[in-house]
């Protein structure tokens, strides 16, 4: 299928860079207000799946050269690890923990255990949502 | 003191599971370590099991959130016993997929979707939070779906359509009880919903409640509601097969005794009584299933229903013998199931065709085959030295102490077309002229005859040894008939 | 507003049962979805309509409203979602291997 999609191209160039920032964005504030891993991993999501409409699979594939099915084991993998961090220090499985460090330049931030929790999340649903467009869309 | 170890049977699958997708490409390398993964299993969860007896019930609190406000899992021994016999019964069905499952379904992450599965398994055995069970029911499920369509045949696609249809929809029903439950009771930790309940008592509201979760557990677990079953348990390849007939049921059996034992213990007299009417009718229909068809497949699969009426018709009685009876026929039925699709599925392979009457004679090609199916015939029947025969022995006692003669006769007529229909395999597959020459006959691969023999032994084994696991499930009966066990180790520890 | 958003979750549980009633599968995938919504907002309901803060801020704000049901809707978002899309992939592949995505044209006989 050959189309004239000029205009979805130049705009999607300059779109998906504000998907992403939006999504780094849901990912960092849900931390302490509504966004977190799962909905960041969304529209991280979002941002390839429009880049594999705009331009396909392929040239989508050359720009992003990963295995969206290794990218999702690897966050469930980083999930559950997390998990696990908890019985190296023998308290209950899940178990999470914060702490507040100074960083130069950045001031006082506050660091927590959730947000490699979160981390993993982000990658399963980038994974999982990309493996199964993918999947559909293979032959279209 | 810490219980981490709870979590164990439930991690260990999902972690293999996700390991096994970044070494693709090492087939036998993934083979040996999901193997390894499930004896460690079958060893955390019998450990877990004697610890139990000593400690009495465990729990562990996710994330250290105390019940009732934090996500748990409660270990008691009939939850445990479960573990272990689905971890048992998993390495078998996996040695026997090792030699008969394909290279392009093992490239298709075989393994890791079996690994999800039994995480999904175990976690529903473990969890002590309602909604908790519904994530582990849905982790079970779809790696199921992915199970039943692997391989990509026509008629393994054109099943699983209608798997995941009425599977959405039980979960659907099963989130919509769940709703109903919290906006009545305000909590969905099994213990406290089970203390509440207690304190306000069951109210008709509440009993209407538990019927919705009735149907989503009967759906689940093929209680009348099983005509979803036979057609998606005879498509996937043999393995896969034995994994669901083995498990996938059972999680509904367990869930089902869990909320009827625990939480709306209250109106029996409606709640049980519906159930053992359902039982009733559920061997009815398997049994008319089983001797109705030609295919091996379906009469194997409706042999899983009879089993599922047989067992609920012991927590219909509800006496402390039926119970125990249950629990038995239960764990006796896993290992059986298991074994009876493991030899349908070597039939089928061997023959290339499930039609019994395109077969004959068996036995003189595969003599060791046609014994083995003799004798899972007469463990399912409930011939004395082998496994089936102490459950059916306490459930029918139960029956007889409380009166429910109906259910009783139902029952035992059940255990005679049980018999009938293996019979009819036996005698039209294994007996008779021999029809496939010696030059077609195909090698019956070791990897096919192994599992079946330990099995076999096993089935053997938990029929003499009944005597040793008789701790744990009398252990299982009393918590299972006294609710205030689990919620004091639940709520008041 | 309880009342209210029940009304529409059982509006949502029509449409889904008529669309899950036909023979078309992408219309039965898209019944299973509207479904799960249906099931979402009554778990909203159920939990109740309170205003008040999110119980995220800390300790000493006023009024707060119960996390629980939406801890769960957020959970049963993912699994919908999760289940959503492999019954399109299956469907799709079904569509492939079958030829036909008609329900009624899937029914099968047994002895093939």
């Amino acid at each position: 299928m050959k189309s004239n999609d000029v205009i979805l191209q130049a705009v999607t160039k300059i779109v998906v860079f504000i998907i992403l920032t939006l999504a780094v964005y849901l990912f960092f504030s849900g931390h302490n207000n509504p966004g977190g891993g799962f909905i960041g991993g969304l529209v991280l999501a979002a941002a390839v799946v429009l880049l594999i409409l705009a331009f396909d699979v392929n040239t989508m594939q050359r720009a992003l050269p990963f295995d969206f099915k290794v990218v999702g084991a690897l966050g469930g993998f980083i999930v559950i690890a997390t998990g696990f961090g908890s019985l190296l220090f023998d308290v209950p499985f899940l178990t999470q923990t914060m702490g507040e460090f100074d960083v130069p330049f950045f001031g006082e931030m506050e660091f927590s255990t959730v947000t490699i929790f979160e981390v993993g999340v982000a990658l399963a649903v980038v994974g999982v949502v990309v493996t199964i467009i993918l999947s559909i869309s293979k032959d279209v | 003191m810490m219980n981490n170890m709870l979590v164990l049977p439930m991690v260990i699958p999902l972690l293999t599971g996700i390991f096994l997708i970044f070494i693709r490409r090492y087939i036998k390398l993934q083979k040996w370590i999901s193997l390894s993964a499930m004896i460690v299993n079958a060893g955390i969860s019998f450990y877990i099991l004697n610890r139990i007896q000593s400690e009495g019930i465990l729990r562990l609190d996710f994330g250290g959130w105390t019940p009732p406000f934090g996500i748990l899992f409660v270990a008691d021994s009939f939850s445990v016993l479960l573990v272990l016999t689905s971890s048992i019964v998993t390495i078998l069905c996996l040695l026997f997929a090792f030699s008969s499952i394909g290279k392009a379904k093992e490239n298709m992450f075989f393994y890791s979707f079996v690994n999800f599965l039994v995480a999904g398994v175990n976690g529903s055995f473990l969890t002590g939070d309602l909604f908790n069970l519904y994530v582990f029911f849905e982790v079970m499920l779809l790696a199921s779906y992915v199970l039943v369509a692997l391989g990509g045949e026509k008629r393994q696609l054109r099943e699983s359509i209608k798997y995941v249809a009425i599977n959405i929809l039980s979960s659907w029903i099963f989130l919509v009880g769940i709703a109903y439950l919290y906006g009545t009771v305000g909590t969905l930790n099994m213990a406290h919903l089970s203390e509440r309940i207690a304190e306000v008592g069951q109210t008709p509201l509440l009993t209407v409640i538990s019927v919705l979760f009735m149907i989503v557990f009967s759906l689940k677990a093929g209680l009348f509601l099983y005509y979803w079953l036979p057609g998606s348990y005879g498509a996937p390849p043999p393995a896969v097969a034995a994994l669901f007939g083995a498990l996938l049921t059972k999680v509904g059996i367990y869930a089902m005794f869990r909320f009827f034992t625990l939480i709306f213990y209250h109106e029996p007299s409606i709640t049980h009584t519906i159930i053992g009417i359902l039982a009733g009718l559920t061997m009815i229909g398997g049994s008319i299933g089983a001797v109705a068809y030609k295919d091996i497949r379906q009469v194997v699969t409706y042999n899983v229903v009879i089993a599922v009426g047989f067992i609920f018709v012991g927590l219909a009685v509800a006496t402390p013998a039926a119970i125990e009876g249950s629990i038995y026929y239960l764990i006796h039925d896993m290992i059986v199931k298991a074994l009876l699709f493991l030899l349908a599925g070597t039939v089928i392979l061997l023959t290339g065709t499930g039609r019994m009457d395109k077969m004959s004679g068996l036995i003189r090609n595969y003599p060791s085959l046609g014994w083995m199916f003799f004798i899972v015939m007469l463990s399912l029947a409930g011939v004395p030295p082998l496994s089936g025969f102490i459950g059916k022995v306490l459930v029918g006692q139960g029956a007889i102490e409380s009166g429910h003669y109906v259910l009783l006769t139902l029952a035992f007529l059940s255990s005679i077309f049980v018999l009938y229909s293996l019979l009819r395999v036996f005698l039209n597959c294994f007996w008779g002229e021999t029809i496939i020459s010696e030059e077609d006959e195909r090698p019956l691969k070791k990897g096919w005859v192994i599992p079946c023999v330990l099995l076999v032994l096993a089935t053997i084994g938990l029929g003499l040894g009944a005597e040793s696991i008789a701790v744990y499930v009398s252990d299982a009966a009393n918590t299972l008939l006294n609710p205030e066990i689990y919620i004091d180790a639940v709520l008041n520890d | 507003m309880e009342t209210l958003i029940t009304i529409l979750s059982g509006v949502l549980v029509t449409v889904a049962t008529y669309l899950l009633l036909s023979q078309n599968m992408i219309r039965i995938i898209l019944g299973s979805a509207i479904l799960s919504h249906a099931a979402n907002l009554l778990l909203m309901a159920m939990g109740g309509f309170e205003k008040g803060n999110v119980p995220l801020l800390g300790e000493n704000a006023s009024g707060f409203t119960d996390a629980l049901p939406q801890a769960l809707i957020l959970t049963a978002i993912v699994i919908s979602f999760g289940v959503t899309a492999i019954f399109l992939v299956l469907a799709y592949r079904t569509y492939e291997e079958n030829g036909t995505d008609n329900l009624e044209a899937l029914r099968g006989n047994n002895d093939e």
